[in-house]
Formats: structure tokens, C-alpha cells, sequence
């Protein structure tokens, strides 16, 4: 499998780790326990496109935002997680 | 001798020895070990798996289910090795396998007499009584009787290696499709791998009498060859097997670099390439199949297209009167093949009705074998002739043909299915099922060799147009396009055992009695009767098998359906697959600063993560480590030691929104710490649990250095990255690991003042350097940073220099540590003065505990949101009957105290529903004279003072125990300020 | 058909004429008391109990390819109860005693072979650790020996013991473990059910799940709607999407287990070995094949297959441990798509949906657990209660903090 870096290029698997789902982006308001219990333990999961988290940790350290097709494994698009975070608060 | 008189691609100017079962045989160089035994009148070479049945040599390739026999002696046999695609060498050493007292007296054939009884999966239905016999009786019979070859059961004598390698075609299989292939991508410039499983370049050219532009079909695959060498652009890869095709352009690829030579002579045996490519051909040809009549697995019964293998490129005849059974023109090929190596023809059976008839051979059109005769090897066949006539035709060899399998293999490594052709009575590979590969030639169901050139060239021209790159001119030369004339035929009706699986022994009566029990679908069907489940994997008896149960069930071959196609496409030993894993090479070894200081002074070395740690530093009349933990811990206690902390994670946080970003990751709050000063922190994972604590030391307004725990220094360094990235992307702040970066001991005791003094440029004293004091401090002009911190619980320094001086600073530190009555000290003494001080380590927070365990609640500060905060505020986190961390002290007759011991009531018994809690550290404490422990137990801080058990089953140890508070030592904390 | 060493001689002497079908092809009827979604060994093992020790016999098993098809037919086939942890503790503790007479409640040999499993530990904290899970493990009233390195060097003494990278410390065995021929698993509890009177319908895939007014009420399928007063789902990796179809939303990610076989050997291995720190275990199958396999491959997928990296890894962690694995050749090796919650534990609960059950979240170790999650799935689906061997099993764990975290790694699957 290769992830296309967006910082330093079409790398192979053995760099990155992976986290999750990338609604862990979205962290609810710490009151809202309910969205909290959901936003740490539940997933869609699904069998098709995701969208998910991953670190390129043995290179530049970049967290990813990795749309992914998870019966194919097709990678669609990669992104700086930064980027789709900031750009989900606007 | 059965070697011919001439021709073949051996080179007969050279002989070289080898033995099979002791014997002493003579080969030449160019054969295999099967037509070695083949030249030599070795007809017997193995046995089979469940029947112990008599086998010869089925194949010529990796498909071989019959030839498999143990290579070499001692540590490094190996066993399974086929005789088919094993390179004769000078010296080998070949012993059959599966088989007791010898090849030819198998005590164990006697199952083939039982075979009524042992149908399939008859091992289901019985030895189920009585109960205890199945341990004791029956598996250990049945194992020792299954298996093939033994492993020697020492360490793997050999050297592996692995490498990446990057290209834009690979070109799977070198005969005519992929070289053609190969030519047009070199010629164009691409950067090419072509990688072959055999020795040559060639494929079936080297097999059959073809002609191609004019010359012989393998002395233009030798011409393609040297061209390719030539082109700086593509590598050749003979002796390379591609075993799987995985996501994204990666190809997995065994290359047997020295298993032909006698000795590898330094260079690996077997490389395991794992090959990035951005396209790529499968030219892998296709595999004979054999079919099914009764005996059809006796000694001298061959494939045909191996038999023509074997002399056409072996100079070797498999039998001195061959008779040919076949359902398509590959009969008649055969026929002539033989007939030209000077080989009697005894027969050509060919159960097409309309079959035409080649010269000087009896012919049988429309005819079948029913059965064969021979017990260690062929000597007649059985047929049925078109006009229903029964004749015997004696025969040393029969070579069979039943069609070809395309090998789609690896187009299905990604879980597509092969699609049927009826035209070719075959499977073939699916389009685009796995990206970037295309099949060609055979491998795509084109058996001419002009079909396979074309379509060879034609897969290299499209792959160049995705590639960017233009195709030159590569005219294809002139061969023969005869079409494919076949009639299906799986299998002869008759009475008798017709195998399918040669292996595993699997009949066409399995298949039929799976039928009849209704394991129906292919996989049942193969799960029940292990067929296809050989060292072939089915590549031989798979499609057979599946045509027999559509037969039985009225459907099409392709509703039947096939299994699915696993890598790896050939059996690849783990050694390859695993190379530089064995030994020391598994991890990385992580060294300390003082290693070498620590080595020198025998230490006694434990693993922290991947770290070397030193335990403890034996002395002189110490023979236990208790000892000389102990002299360690009084040293701390009462003079200084030196102990390297550098495991420990240190992380660099820098920018303006720092404070707030570790306010953030904290559980308490950081943005209130002023400079120069140190903070204990705790931080928890968003589900509430503890994930790790470690101290946060302010070194400027908008600049912090935070420890983190030796094993959660990576996974703490990943989430805060995460959590500023990507939850908190507006805050201003960077942050680096400088873990490796500094060299970090620890000084701890009463004269750890002295010591610093006698050493750093400034001195430092109770208000410079107050306890969780930090600051720059010099030492020789080397820039370096104190910390006033202590896991001791005594007057105690971490001191940091960059890390190119930690061995000169631990030299150092030592040396006047010596002085003032102290030295160095190992983890050993580290934990015990932890333990004394309640200190927690991965022990007590190994993942499940929270900061209410740990009876830390306060740490979680009020008026600010942190990670985790709202999980841990769930009501099972926080409920009174949760483990909180106490102290342990004996206080019965039994003094011993062990970690994992369970906790339990006075009067309660040592059972789940009774279990209070468990100890998670304990160590006898020479400061106070007696064993203490850290323990978990049910409300425990509300229990100080009552007595409770720790029972360890294991060790049958029940120690009654004071509950006590915490810490043991110095609760008033006096000495860490003093 | 009564199996036995009797009518083995019997159908030998007739020419193996007179076997008969293990289970019948039924149709499937308009309507059932209780439809299991799933015919894998949870889901058939669900229906066997139901039968037998519920009584109820008007049961379909849905199953969308062949019976046994899913993680049953595609994992290492270890058995064991060491667990740590009150609610997996009793449960698995459960689930050896009925392996241990499972052959006999079958009349089917799957094979139950009680040859051991050792855990290695390499560290003092490991030791530690697994002085605590044995100690826990006896006082569920299993067994378990701590074992120092000569005691390991005693029970596997082809293990590295010289040049380790990871210097043995000691093991933690359970002789009572061991493994099972997991097909025969599967077939032994789909013919009992089938004796008892369950319909096994297979090629039959749930595409919908009717409910009215908070009530289950049938099943959508590739053959036709099925009404149904009880439904419980078994269908591990697809749990989420069978889930979605009763708007569920579950605690489970998707992903990719990775396992190998090598060629055929003479016995070489005892039991199960289990290299912890290298994420390694293998056993021997009594047709003399290596089976063992490693982690995750850790990212979410349906795709039933691996990647290379993870594959390497186990190859090299077998070279670390048991260097003599060199000459044995890998012959096959698969994916399967485990379903990993949240917190390592599975889950034998209620939904949400009156009359809609749910089993799930097994993580990579559904195999042992396959009686015991039949027992007490059936249990639950026949009596609305929890059985006393799965009590704390239960969905919303997660929502009141009693998470049973069996790997200590918190809410991310792929580091369990």
C-alpha cells in the first residue's frame, strides 16, 4: 500500500500508522457526554469509502486526512489534517 | 540409462555427482534434480500423504505434488524441496521423505489397503471415544503419521536477505509473451524487471521444438535474453518467482540467488524482493493438467508437456516404451517429440472420436484409460477404445494431457475470480482485477506461440501508453498459431480410485462422497476432502475437482466456482520471508549514554521498550542482585547515586499558545507554571484512562520541556502531535522529540549537592535551584540543564547535556559519586526507591486505571476542559468499588509479598467473585527493613489501616497485610527539599 | 446418521455408498420463531443451543455463501480461557469446559486438541503481569503454571535461547488450551442444529431488517422476506453493516487479520506458542501444517487480504523466537475481517429494537469463544436474560465507563 504524502511524496506503508476514523477530528463540547461516548467509541465503519487519520510517523510527522476505499483499498485523496480542520471550522 | 544420446540444453561435456537415498548418481549441468533421477532410471522418488502410495515424477515445475524430497543433512535440510525445480549441483544430497523403513518398503502403505475406511473426512466421524483417548491415543498416532518432511529442528544455518526494488513494467514469466513484452518496454525505455522462476530465460520455448523467425524457439529466447542483459534499463531476473500481487503496485518476489550452487560462497541463498511497480504484465503460461482414470497416480504416469520438457530440454526420456493419453492436439505433439528423441511410442490414446492420426504410432481415437498397471512404477495401461474393445498397452510412461490451466494466479490475489472460457475449456484471468496488471500469452488463455508474442506485445504497448512512453518498432517474428482443438475430459468412469490431488490423495470417489453428504460448495468441498489443499495449492487438481461436482450437480463449471487464490503463488521458506529477523536482528537495540561506562562496570542488563537498561552493578562478593540492590539504594539513601534517565521521552514544546496547548493535554493545569520551574503532570487518553505522567519543566514564557515515560515516549509524542495538528490547528505551537538529543542522569541523595558543586561552573543552592527548581546550567562551558526533580524522594538533580557528552558526564558523575561514598545505580534500586516513595510506574498505570485509582482525583483540575476529562467522569470511572492504589505490609507470620499476587478478604477465598485487587509492585525495602508492596484494592483509601490478604495461587504464597498509606518513606517529603 | 468407528467399517465394506447429507438444503419458510443472521460457528452454534437447550426448533440460520464460510473457516483455531478481566473471565472460562465435551455433544470430532499454550514474557513487568492474569485465571478455577526460563526451555526447547533479542524470561501455560479443527467446528454444531430441526439456509443474504414500531418483525434476503419474532445478529467483520440496516451504530472498526500456513512437517511444535512482544503464535495442525500468524494489519478493510509489512513481520518475529522455522515453507496465507470494539471485549447484548439481538465484536479471538457465545446468545434470544456466564458483555459499557479492556490500549482497535 502507498499513501501520497502531500508533504513528501508517494510513500510506502511501512511509514505511517494509523488512528481512526476522521470524525476523531470533530471533538463534540466535553459536556455533552453522550456525543463524547459516541465521538471516543462509536464508528460508522464503513465498507466503501472512509475517511480516516493517519501519521506519517517515520517521515515528516504530518497527521493525514486519508479518503480510502476500505473493500478496495483504493487511496482517493490524501490531505493535511491540519488543513481539513481548519478548513471544517469555517 | 534412460539419458538420451544427444540433444537437450545440458551441458554434457561436464558430469556432476549427487545421491538420492544414498545412492551415488551422476547428472550434468543444466538438469534438475527430476531429470537427473529421470537420466538415471529413478523412477520412485516419493510417497504420498494419507496413502503411502508408490509416486514418480508428475511435473516439471513448481507444481510438482509427487517429487518432493528433504535436501541436504543436518541444520540445514530442508525438506519439501521439489525435485522439479531444484538445480543439480555438484554434491547434493537428496533423501525421500514420508516414508519408513524405506522408499520402496513403506510400512505405512498398508493405509492404502484400509483407504474403504479412510474416505473423506472419515477423522470427523470417529476416534471420539473414549474422551481421553483423543490426546493420549489417536493424535498422536495420526500426527506422527501425517506431515511430509521433518525439519531438522535446529536454527537456519543460512544467510536470507530482502530488498526493495522500483520499476515501471514488471514482466512476469519469461517465455515467449513476456520476453516479446520485455523487448518492446526495454527497447522503448522503460525501466523493466522481467523475472522468470527457471534458470533460463524462455519458458516453454526451451520445452518444445518451435521455430520462431526462422531459428529454434530457445535459441531466440536466448537472443531476447542477451539483448535485454544488454539494455542498461531492464534487470533480468532469472531464478525469480513472483509470489503475490498486493495493493497499490507492490509485488512480493523469491529470488533464489545460491540454491544451485553447492556453496552460496557469502551470498544469500534466497533474496525476498518486495517490487514497487507502476505496471505490470503476467506472463506466467499455463500449467498441464492431468486427468483422472483409475491408477492414474502410479510412478512413470507424467504430464506430457513435461515429458517433452524433459527431452526436448533435459535429453532425458521418463520411459523407454511411452505411451500418450490426451484430449487435444498436445497428443500428437508429444507423439513426435518422442519420436524424434528416438523414444518408442507404444500408443497415442486420444479420446477425441475425430482425432487424426500421426505416423507410426497405434493409434486410438475415441479411446480411453480405464486403469494401469505396476505397483513401484507403470508397466502397462488399460484403455477403452471407441468401439468399446478392452486392450493392455504395455508402457513404462504414459504421458497424459488434459488441457492447459491458465495460471491467473496472481490477477486474483486481490480477491477476484478467474473468468470460464468454454472455447478453451479454462479459466482465465479477470480484467482489471488487480490495478495495473494485465495477463498475456497462456497466462490469458493465448496458447499459440504467435498468440502469445501478439498478445505479449500488445500488453507492453499499452502499458508504455499509460506509462508516457512511445512504443518502437518491434516486429513479432513468425511462429506457429495452431488453434486450440480440445475436448474436456476431467475424469474416466470406472470402477477404482482416480486421483485428483496426487498429494493429498483426493479421488474422484472424495468428490463424489462430499457430493453425497452435501458439502457442496467449493470451498466444503475442499475443506472436506483437502483437495487442492497440497503444496500445490490445487494449481493441478483444483479445476478437475470442480468439474466433477458440476457434473454431479448439473451446474456449469464457473457456477461451481473456484476457491480463492491466496499468495504465496509458490511456497516461500520463512527464512526469506523473515531474513535478518533471527537473532539480535529482530529490534533495534536502543543504547543508553553510559552503556559502555555500565558494560565496564558488569552491569546486568534488562529491556525498557527497545532500550538496554542497566539492573544492577554486581561488586565483589555480591552473588544475588538483591545485594547489590540494596547497596545501591542505601547509596541514594544516604550518600548519591548516578543513574542514567535518558530513556525517559523528552519532548521540546515551543510557541506562544504552548502554555495553553499543555493545559490542554494535561489533566492539571500547566499555563500557571513559571519559569524555571517543574511540574508534575498526569495525562489521560480520551477514554479517562491514566496514559501517562511525567514532568513539565518551563524554561521560558512560551518554552517547555515535558518527560514522558521510557515506553510511552513514541505513542505521548504521536497524540500531542495529534492533538495539535489536528484538534487544536489554530493554536501557535511546535513541538520535536529530543529524547535522543540529550544525555540525562539522574543525581540523587544527600550529597547530591556536593557533587554538582565540585563540578558545575556556577554553584547551586536551595534558592537557586529550590526542589522542582529547573534551569541552564554550564558545566566545562558546556551549555546544559538542571532540573530539580526526584523518583528517590531524596535532595536529587536530573542533570541534561547535549548528548555527544553523556559517556564523558557519566564517567564523571561517577567518578565523584565514588568519591563521596556513592556510585552508580540500576533500574533494580530505581524501583525499589520508587516503590518506598509510592511512586507510580507502567505497573500501576498499565492502561486500565484512572486518575481516581490512582488516587490522584485532585489532579484533574476543575474550571478547564482536558483530554479525557469527560470520560473519566463516566459513573463507572469514578464508583467507590473501583481499585485505588494502597500500600502493602505484611503483618502475619508469612513475610513474602509478590506483584500479581491477588488481594483478598481475611475471611474470603481466593476466588474471582472474592477478588479485591491485585499487587502490582513489591520489592523488600532496605530502608525500612521489611517487604512493601503497591497494591490495588476495592476502595482502598478509605481502608488504611485493615488487614487484607495478597494470595499468589501460582506460587502458593498467602500473606496477611496491612493496608497502608502511602508514601512508606518520608510522607512529609522533608528530604526532597532539604 | 450416527457416527462412530462402527459406521465407518459399515459404509467401507459398501462401497461408501450409503452416506447421507450432514444437513439438508431447506427452503426457506414464510416465517420463523427465531432467525439467526450469520452462519458462521457463533450463528450455528446460537442455533444449536437455541434447539437444544431451549427447546425451540422453528429456526432459520441465514447465511449469504456457504456454512462455516466466514472467521471459523479462516483463523488459527486456538482455544483457551485466560483471561483477566470479570465478564471475559467466566465467559471463556465457560467456553473451554464445553470444548473440553464438545466431540461428544456433537458426535462430531472436531479435533479439541488440549496440548497447551504458552505465552512467553521477556521483561520482569511482563512476568509480573502474567503472575496477575495466572493468579486471576486460578481463581476462575482454570489452570495455569508460571513457568521460568528453564521451565520454558523444558516445554520448547527450540526456542532461541542463546542469541534472543528478546531474552526469554519465563511463560505463562495453560496445558488446558490448545487448538481445534475449526471447519469441524463449524459442521459439528450446523449438523446438530440441523438434527434438531434449524433451517440453514444458505446463498440467503440479509439485505434489510423489518421493524415496526420499535419491533423486529423479519428479515429482508436475496430469496425473499422472512417474517421472525426473535432476530439475533452473528456476523463479526459485517457487524456494521447488518447493524446499519436496524440503525445501529456500533463500537466496532473493521479490519484485517492476517494468518499462515506452511507446507506439511513432521510434529515439531507442542501446542500453541505465543511470542507476545514480537506479536507472534504458532501451533501445528495435526496434518502437520504451521499455522500461526501476528497483528492486525491495522487499518480498517473489508478486503479479506493483507499487506506485505505486517506479513514480513511475522515471518521475522518466527526467525527471532524460533530460528529452526527457517526451512519451513509458507504455503498459503489469508485475511480475515475481525471485529474489533472498542475495547477489546466482545459483546452478547439487546438492541435498542425489541426482538433484535446482537453478538459481536470478537475481535481476533472469536474462535474459543464459539460454544460459550452459542450457549449464552441463545440463552439471551430464548429468555430475554443475560446467561450468568455473560453478564457484563453489554453494549453500553462504553456509555457507563465499565469498558472491559482486556489489552490495556483504550478505544483504538488497532492497538489492541
Amino acid at each position: 500500500m502507498h499513501l501520497n504524502c502531500p508533504l513528501c511524496g508517494p510513500r510506502d506503508l511501512r511509514e505511517f500508522s494509523y488512528l481512526g476514523a476522521a470524525r476523531l477530528m470533530a471533538r463534540p463540547d466535553a459536556d455533552d457526554q453522550a456525543a463524547m461516548v459516541d465521538y471516543v467509541h462509536y464508528r460508522d465503519n464503513p465498507a466503501g469509502e472512509n475517511a480516516e487519520l493517519w501519521q506519517h510517523d517515520y517521515g515528516c510527522r504530518a497527521w493525514l486526512h486519508v479518503l480510502r476505499n476500505t473493500v478496495t483499498h483504493e487511496v482517493l485523496s490524501v490531505a493535511l489534517a491540519r488543513d481539513k480542520a481548519l478548513e471544517a471550522e469555517q | 540409462m534412460s539419458r538420451l544420446p544427444k540433444g537437450g540444453l545440458i551441458d554434457r561435456s561436464r558430469s556432476i555427482p549427487f545421491s538420492f537415498d544414498g545412492a551415488t548418481l551422476t547428472g550434468h549441468p543444466g538438469d534438475t534434480l527430476a531429470s537427473a533421477l529421470l537420466a538415471n532410471d529413478v523412477r520412485l522418488v516419493g510417497r504420498s500423504f494419507k496413502y503411502h502410495r508408490p509416486r514418480g515424477i508428475l511435473s516439471a515445475g513448481s507444481e510438482e505434488p509427487n517429487a518432493l524430497v528433504e535436501l541436504g543433512e543436518g541444520a540445514a535440510r530442508l525438506p519439501n524441496t521439489r525435485a522439479t525445480t531444484q538445480e543439480l549441483f555438484a554434491g547434493l544430497v537428496a533423501t525421500s521423505q514420508n516414508r519408513w523403513p524405506s522408499l520402496k518398503r513403506d510400512i505405512l502403505a498398508v493405509n492404502d489397503l484400509m483407504a474403504p475406511f479412510f474416505g473423506a473426512g472419515f477423522y470427523y466421524k470417529t476416534f471420539m471415544w473414549p474422551k481421553r483417548f483423543w490426546e493420549s491415543v489417536y493424535e498422536p498416532i495420526i500426527r506422527r503419521a501425517a506431515g511430509l518432511g521433518r525439519l531438522s529442528g535446529l536454527p537456519d544455518p543460512d544467510h536470507y536477505d530482502k530488498g526493495f526494488l522500483h520499476c515501471d513494467l514488471l514482466v512476469i514469466g519469461a517465455g515467449p509473451a513476456g520476453l516479446m513484452a520485455a523487448l518492446a518496454a526495454g527497447r522503448a525505455g522503460a525501466r523493466v524487471i522481467l523475472a522468470d522462476e527457471a534458470a533460463q530465460m524462455g519458458g516453454r520455448l526451451l520445452a518444445e521444438r518451435l521455430e520462431l523467425g526462422g531459428s529454434a524457439g530457445h535459441e531466440w529466447a536466448a537472443g531476447v535474453a542477451a539483448e535485454l542483459a544488454s539494455l542498461p534499463n531492464v534487470r533480468l531476473m532469472p531464478r525469480t518467482a513472483v509470489t503475490g500481487a498486493y495493493d497499490h503496485g507492490a509485488f512480493g518476489a523469491l529470488e533464489r540467488v545460491a540454491d544451485h550452487l553447492a556453496a552460496a560462497r557469502g551470498a544469500p541463498r534466497q533474496i525476498f524482493w518486495r517490487i514497487q511497480s507502476r505496471r505490470a504484465i503476467l506472463a506466467g503460461g499455463a500449467i498441464e493438467r492431468p486427468i483422472a482414470f483409475a491408477n492414474n497416480d502410479r510412478p512413470g504416469i507424467m504430464l506430457a508437456g513435461a515429458v517433452r520438457r524433459y527431452i526436448n530440454q533435459y535429453g532425458a526420456a521418463p520411459g523407454a516404451r511411452v505411451a500418450v493419453f490426451a484430449n487435444s492436439d498436445e497428443g500428437a505433439r508429444s507423439v513426435v517429440d518422442l519420436q524424434a528423441a528416438g523414444v518408442e511410442v507404444t500408443a497415442l490414446i486420444d479420446a477425441r472420436p475425430d482425432a487424426k492420426a500421426p505416423d507410426g504410432v497405434p493409434h486410438f481415437a475415441g479411446a480411453l484409460v480405464t486403469n494401469t498397471r505396476g505397483r513401484l512404477g507403470l508397466k502397462s495401461v488399460t484403455i477403452r477404445t471407441a468401439s468399446g474393445g478392452v486392450e493392455t498397452i504395455a508402457a513404462d510412461c504414459l504421458a497424459m494431457s488434459g488441457g492447459w490451466n491458465p495460471n491467473v494466479h496472481l490477477t486474483c490475489h486481490q480477491n477476484a475470480r478467474p473468468v470460464w472460457r468454454d472455447d478453451i475449456a479454462a479459466f482465465v484471468a479477470p480484467d482489471g482485477a488487480v490495478p495495473g496488471l494485465v495477463a498475456a500469452g497462456a497466462a490469458a488463455g493465448a496458447f499459440s506461440t504467435h498468440a502469445a508474442l501478439q498478445t505479449g506485445l500488445d500488453a507492453a504497448k499499452a502499458a508504455l501508453t499509460d506509462l508516457g512512453l512511445k512504443s518502437g518498432k518491434t516486429p513479432l517474428p513468425k511462429a506457429e498459431d495452431a488453434p486450440c482443438d480440445l475436448t474436456p475430459l476431467w475424469h474416466v468412469a470406472g470402477k477404482g480410485r482416480a486421483w485428483l490431488d496426487f498429494q493429498n490423495d483426493v479421488t474422484v470417489k472424495d468428490v463424489k462422497q462430499a457430493h453425497a453428504e452435501n458439502f457442496i460448495p467449493v470451498e466444503h468441498l475442499k475443506r472436506y476432502t483437502t483437495l487442492g489443499m497440497a503444496t500445490d495449492q490445487g494449481k493441478l487438481s483444483n479445476i478437475a475437482g470442480l468439474a466433477i461436482m458440476a457434473e454431479l450437480t448439473g451446474r456449469s463449471i464457473p457456477e461451481v466456482g473456484t476457491t480463492t487464490y491466496r499468495p504465496p503463488y509458490v511456497p516461500v521458506q520463512i527464512a526469506a520471508l523473515g531474513a535478518h529477523g533471527e537473532g539480535q536482528g529482530f529490534a533495534p537495540h536502543r543504547q543508553t549514554p553510559s552503556d559502555a561506562l555500565s558494560r565496564e562496570r558488569g552491569a546486568s542488563w534488562l529491556e525498557a521498550g527497545l532500550w538496554h537498561r542497566a539492573a544492577w552493578y554486581p561488586q565483589t562478593g555480591e552473588s544475588f542482585w538483591r545485594q547489590s540492590c540494596e547497596r545501591e539504594v542505601g547509596w541514594v539513601r544516604n550518600a548519591v547515586g548516578i543513574c542514567d534517565v535518558t530513556t525517559l521521552g523528552k519532548i521540546d514544546i515551543q510557541g506562544p499558545d504552548a502554555a495553553a496547548f499543555l493545559d490542554f493535554v494535561y489533566t492539571n493545569t500547566m499555563s500557571t507554571l513559571k519559569p524555571n520551574r517543574v511540574r508534575y503532570g498526569l495525562m489521560l487518553r480520551e477514554d479517562g484512562t491514566v496514559m501517562d505522567d511525567g514532568t513539565c519543566a518551563r524554561l521560558g514564557a512560551a518554552h517547555f520541556v515535558i518527560t514522558t515515560t521510557t515506553a510511552a515516549a513514541g505513542p505521548v509524542m504521536a497524540h500531542l502531535e495529534f492533538v495539535a495538528q489536528v484538534l487544536c490547528p489554530r493554536l501557535d505551537v511546535q513541538m520535536v522529540s529530543v529524547t535522543e538529543q540529550w544525555a540525562q542522569f539522574a543525581i540523587a541523595g544527600p550529597k547530591s549537592r556536593e557533587l554538582l558543586n565540585g563540578l558545575l561552573d556556577a554553584q547551586v543552592d536551595n534558592d537557586s535551584f529550590p526542589y522542582m527548581g529547573c534551569g541552564p546550567v554550564s558545566l566545562g562551558g558546556v551549555a546544559a540543564r538542571l532540573f530539580r526533580i526526584s523518583f528517590s524522594g531524596e535532595h536529587a538533580y536530573e542533570l541534561a547535556v547535549p548528548a555527544r557528552y553523556g559517556d564523558s558526564l557519566a564517567r564523571l558523575l561517577v567518578a565523584r559519586a565514588d568519591a563521596l561514598g556513592g556510585g552508580l545505580y540500576g533500574m533494580e534500586a530505581l524501583n525499589v526507591l520508587r516503590i518506598e516513595k509510592g511512586h507510580i510506574t507502567h505497573a500501576e498505570i498499565d492502561g486500565r486505571y484512572s486518575a481516581f485509582d490512582i488516587s490522584m482525583p485532585r489532579m484533574v483540575a476543575a474550571g478547564k476542559d482536558c483530554i479525557g476529562k469527560a470520560m473519566a467522569a463516566r459513573p463507572g470511572m469514578v464508583e467507590p468499588a473501583r481499585p485505588q492504589l494502597v500500600g502493602l505490609k505484611p503483618a502475619g507470620v508469612v513475610k513474602h509479598l509478590k506483584a500479581g499476587a491477588i488481594m483478598v478478604e481475611v475471611d474470603g477465598a481466593p476466588v474471582r467473585e472474592q477478588i479485591k485487587g491485585h499487587v502490582t509492585s513489591a520489592c523488600f525495602s532496605p530502608t525500612l527493613g521489611h517487604p512493601i508492596a503497591l497494591a490495588y484494592v476495592a476502595g482502598g483509601v478509605a481502608r488504611i489501616g485493615d488487614t487484607i490478604r495478597a494470595v499468589d495461587l501460582l506460587g502458593g504464597v498467602d500473606t496477611l497485610c496491612e493496608i497502608v498509606a502511602l508514601p512508606f518513606y518520608d510522607p512529609e517529603g522533608g528530604r526532597l527539599r532539604g | 446418521m450416527r457416527y462412530s468407528a462402527f459406521q465407518i467399517l459399515k459404509q467401507g465394506l459398501t462401497g461408501n455408498k450409503g452416506w447421507t447429507p450432514v444437513w439438508r438444503n431447506p427452503t426457506p419458510k414464510a416465517e420463523y420463531d427465531v432467525i439467526i443472521i450469520g452462519g458462521g460457528g457463533h450463528g450455528l452454534a446460537t442455533a444449536y443451543y437455541l434447539a437444544k437447550n431451549h427447546g425451540l426448533s422453528n429456526i432459520a440460520v441465514l447465511e449469504r455463501g456457504y456454512l462455516g464460510g466466514g472467521n471459523v473457516g479462516r483463523n488459527t483455531t486456538i482455544v483457551r480461557a485466560n483471561y483477566h478481566l470479570n465478564g471475559n473471565s467466566e465467559f471463556y472460562s465457560h467456553s473451554l469446559k464445553l470444548w473440553e465435551g464438545l466431540e461428544q455433544e456433537l458426535n462430531y470430532n472436531a479435533m479439541m486438541s488440549q496440548r497447551g499454550v504458552i505465552n512467553l514474557c521477556h521483561s520482569d513487568g511482563q512476568f509480573d503481569f502474567y503472575a496477575e492474569r495466572g493468579n486471576r485465571i486460578r481463581a476462575q478455577g482454570d489452570d495455569a503454571e508460571l513457568l521460568d526460563r528453564e521451565g520454558v526451555k523444558k516445554h520448547a526447547p527450540f526456542l532461541n535461547f542463546s542469541n534472543e533479542r528478546f531474552p526469554i524470561r519465563g511463560g505463562l501455560l495453560q496445558r488446558r488450551g490448545g487448538t481445534a479443527r475449526h471447519d469441524a467446528v463449524a459442521w459439528g454444531f450446523a449438523r446438530g442444529a440441523d438434527m434438531r430441526g434449524v433451517d440453514l439456509i444458505q446463498n440467503c443474504e440479509v439485505t434489510g431488517i423489518d421493524i415496526t414500531a420499535g419491533r423486529v418483525t423479519g428479515v429482508q434476503t436475496t430469496r425473499g422476506a422472512i417474517r421472525a419474532k426473535r432476530v439475533g445478529m452473528a456476523v463479526a467483520g459485517r457487524s456494521s453493516q447488518v447493524g446499519q440496516m436496524a440503525g445501529l451504530r456500533l463500537p466496532i472498526e473493521s479490519h484485517v487479520l492476517q494468518a499462515f500456513v506452511t507446507e506439511g512437517l513432521k510434529p515439531i511444535i507442542p501446542g500453541v506458542i505465543t511470542f507476545g512482544v514480537g506479536h507472534f503464535y504458532i501451533s501445528q495442525s495435526d496434518k502437520g501444517g504451521l499455522v500461526f500468524g501476528g497483528d492486525i494489519d491495522g487499518y480498517n478493510s473489508y478486503a479479506a487480504r493483507g499487506n506485505m509489512p505486517i506479513m514480513e513481520h511475522v515471518m521475522e518475529a518466527g526467525m527471532a523466537m524460533m530460528p529452526a522455522l527457517g526451512k519451513a515453507r509458507v504455503l498459503r496465507g489469508w485475511g480475515g475481517i475481525v471485529d474489533m470494539t472498542m475495547d477489546g471485549s466482545p459483546i452478547i447484548d439487546k438492541t435498542p429494537v425489541e426482538g433484535l439481538f446482537f453478538n459481536g465484536g470478537w475481535n481476533y479471538g472469536g474462535f474459543k469463544a464459539t460454544p460459550a457465545s452459542g450457549w449464552c446468545f441463545a440463552h439471551l434470544i430464548a429468555t430475554g436474560n443475560h446467561s450468568e456466564h455473560a453478564t457484563k458483555l453489554l453494549m453500553n459499557r462504553f456509555a457507563t465507563g465499565h469498558v472491559l479492556d482486556e489489552e490495556r490500549t483504550g478505544a483504538q482497535p488497532n492497538k489492541h
